[in-house]
């Protein structure tokens, strides 16, 4: 175990994924510079054909990837910013998550899409949404949403080793945080929550960016002595539910921590499910803690005004575990 | 028929005559069972524009790539694809190529390079690119044809595709059909310019040809491939042609007004491209009338045997769209 930086292990996976495999390549605009830090020092180790600087043109870049792709190659394609994959985005719905099935199966697309989503930073509402809802209901992409250091470096390797179009969601603003890493060559398989704390009145359910929010609420709300289990998704598609529903049973109360806007939301999908599954356990309507149905505002006292934090899921628990049966 | 330095021989004539022919008689069974209920989804039929499919892709190879439109048929044929296959697909068949799951706009083979019709008008640009690069990266000497429309030519795509692949030197070949009208709409009336002026601000050779002249195709395409195959990058080939049937066949039960005019129709069949193709033949006594009736029997009894085949053919698995799409992780 070593402490690394968020990016860091974003960055060792690839450097370990591309050593392993000659057939994974890497483009996208100025992944040379690397903005972010996750593909630093690429192209100096992998040459000028497996990492590529491209034009801002993402309408092409995504088609690309799927050409690649069906040409026998491991794309991975860097967006920078989430908001851009809506530029691109005919690529994605109508070509990567389509083709597989039109052409009867005969294609497949190991294509990873690296991009930095959320907000907190004021970049303003073009490079701070958090585009995932729109990407779960394609039905032909996995969207992978890492919080943690460790888990983002063996969720990464899993994806650059599988055959299916996956969205590779950066926390955004967090990479210089640190935890423990393992050394060893490990990966970690989509579609398993994590379960961080354990507990026995409220289920916490946070996604991604809302990870560390859910660890500061569960602490705030031990506390005020309520015991609230934390579970990170770590991928919305595929999701785990069979671990969500197992910690509903036993606590009866649910809130997810979701920094999309409210409307269709991750949030409003995963209320959807246990509503669907886990209803008789439930002894409280579901809440979602999520960004309202507006753009971002750009100023800090406005953006953090509609961000979700750990008081709005602790207060939004604590409402859940105070409310009398039935109310 | 122009006259240039590339002299084919009646060895590479047939097999275009062979092409066009098969083309054009697969879609006009495809309109009949169309018109007659048959078939469970709409047809965009390439009746007319048959000079172009075969003139290109005489030059390919299984490794090289295409990608295709809406209007797909002819470049699938034309590549190598199986006429049973492809009617089978499109009756929703099982035995179809993308086993009843893509249907008359997405016919693909992989095996044969073909990377699929595409329902997304100028979504082939960015798929071809990227195969072309690819193909770069292999470091033979594969090629990607993208075949598409000038209704294609106005998306954005078009002009960051010819960038990329003017950049990194790739070896994609865009051929232009420009069939006179986006959908419904009149090429003028949506499209400033010459297209092909857009491809040569490229600096990268550009050729318009009379797309219903096969052998102008034939001769601008090889060039075109033969300059990808050395290395020496992106070409483009504007074929001014005319679709002679609908944008879809449905589309005179919901029009309701015609967007042109019979005589303009008329006028183009005039050049009809096949019906040229045979006069030349036999005009320069390459081949005579008993040969061509000859392969027109052939070519029908194919036509015949495949949409028998796909009439036949086992309804498509329903449960096959869960086993193909992540069959391999169901939450």
């Amino acid at each position: 175990m070593a402490k690394k930086r968020y990016i860091q292990a974003i960055n060792d996976a690839l450097m370990e994924e591309m050593a392993r495999d000659p057939k994974i390549i890497l483009f996208g605009e100025d992944v040379e510079i690397s903005m972010f830090g996750d593909t630093q020092g690429l192209r100096a180790r992998f040459g000028a054909d497996r990492i590529r600087n491209t034009p801002i043109c993402e309408a092409t870049l995504t088609g690309m990837a799927v050409g690649a792709a069906a040409s026998g190659y491991r794309v991975v394609l860097h967006m920078m910013f989430s908001n851009f994959i809506y530029t691109g985005f005919d690529a994605i719905a109508n070509q990567m998550a389509k083709l597989r099935l039109m052409t009867g199966g005969q294609m497949r697309f190991p294509i990873t899409v690296l991009a930095g989503y959320g907000g907190g930073r004021s970049s303003a509402a073009q490079h701070s949404d958090t585009p995932y809802p729109a990407l779960m209901n394609l039905g032909g992409v996995n969207v992978v949403v890492p919080a943690s250091p460790a888990d983002a470096k063996g969720l990464l390797k899993t994806v650059l080793r599988a055959d299916n179009p996956t969205f590779f969601l950066e926390a955004g603003g967090r990479g210089a945080e640190t935890a423990e890493v393992p050394d060893d060559d490990y990966t970690i398989p989509l579609g398993k929550a994590a379960v961080l704390r354990e507990g026995r009145d409220v289920t916490i359910v946070a996604i991604g960016t809302m990870v560390k929010h859910g660890v500061a609420a569960a602490a705030e709300l031990a506390g005020k002595g309520i015991d609230a289990e934390l579970i990170d998704v770590r991928s919305l598609v595929p999701f785990d539910e069979d671990t969500v529903l197992a910690s509903v049973r036993k606590t009866g109360r649910l809130v997810v921590a979701d920094e999309a806007r409210d409307r269709c939301s991750a949030a409003s999908h995963i209320c959807a499910v246990v509503a669907d599954k886990g209803f008789g356990s439930l002894k409280a309507a579901p809440k979602r803690v999520t960004v309202p149905n507006v753009a971002m505002p750009y100023a800090p006292n406005a953006e953090k005004n509609v961000l979700p934090n750990a008081t709005k899921i602790a207060e939004a628990a604590a409402a859940l575990v105070n409310a009398k049966a039935g109310s | 028929m122009n006259s240039t330095n590339l002299d084919p021989t009646k060895d590479t004539l047939v097999p275009l005559l062979r092409r066009m022919l098969l083309i054009r008689r697969v879609e006009e069974r495809l309109s009949a069972d169309f018109h007659a209920g048959k078939l469970p989804g709409g047809v965009h039929l390439y009746i007319g524009q048959e000079a172009v499919a075969a003139g290109v892709c005489a030059h390919l190879r299984d490794s090289d790539t295409i990608t295709s439109t809406h209007r797909g048929h002819g470049h699938f044929l034309a590549k190598g694809g199986s006429p049973r296959a492809m009617m089978a697909e499109i009756w929703g068949k099982q035995e179809g190529i993308c086993r009843g799951m893509g249907g008359s706009m997405h016919v693909a083979d992989v095996s044969k390079g073909i990377l699929g019709a595409n329902g997304i008008v100028a979504a082939g640009l960015a798929i071809a690119t990227g195969s072309a690069f690819a193909a770069k990266l292999d470091k033979g000497d594969r090629v990607a044809v993208c075949f598409f429309g000038d209704g294609a030519s106005n998306q954005g795509t078009f002009m960051e595709c010819l960038n990329v692949s003017t950049l990194w030197q790739l070896p994609t070949i865009f051929v232009c059909e420009n069939n006179n009208f986006s959908e419904f709409s009149p090429t003028a009336t949506v499209t400033a310019g010459a297209i092909i002026d857009r491809a040569r601000a490229f600096k990268i050779p550009c050729t318009a040809v009379d797309g219903n002249d096969v052998l102008a195709v034939w001769r601008a395409a090889g060039a075109a491939v033969e300059h990808a195959r050395k290395g020496g990058g992106p070409s483009f080939i504007e074929a001014h042609t005319y679709r002679l049937h609908g944008h879809l066949e449905a589309e005179k039960s919901f029009l309701k007004s015609p967007y042109r005019e019979d005589r303009e129709i008329e006028e183009w069949r005039q050049r009809d491209p096949l019906r040229r193709f045979k006069d030349y033949l036999t005009g320069e006594r390459i081949c005579d009338g008993g040969e061509i009736d000859a392969l027109e029997a052939e070519i029908a009894e194919i036509v015949e045997d495949a949409a028998r085949f796909a009439e036949a053919g086992e309804p498509a698995d329903p449960n096959l769209v869960f086993d193909i799409m992540f069959h391999e992780q169901r939450a």
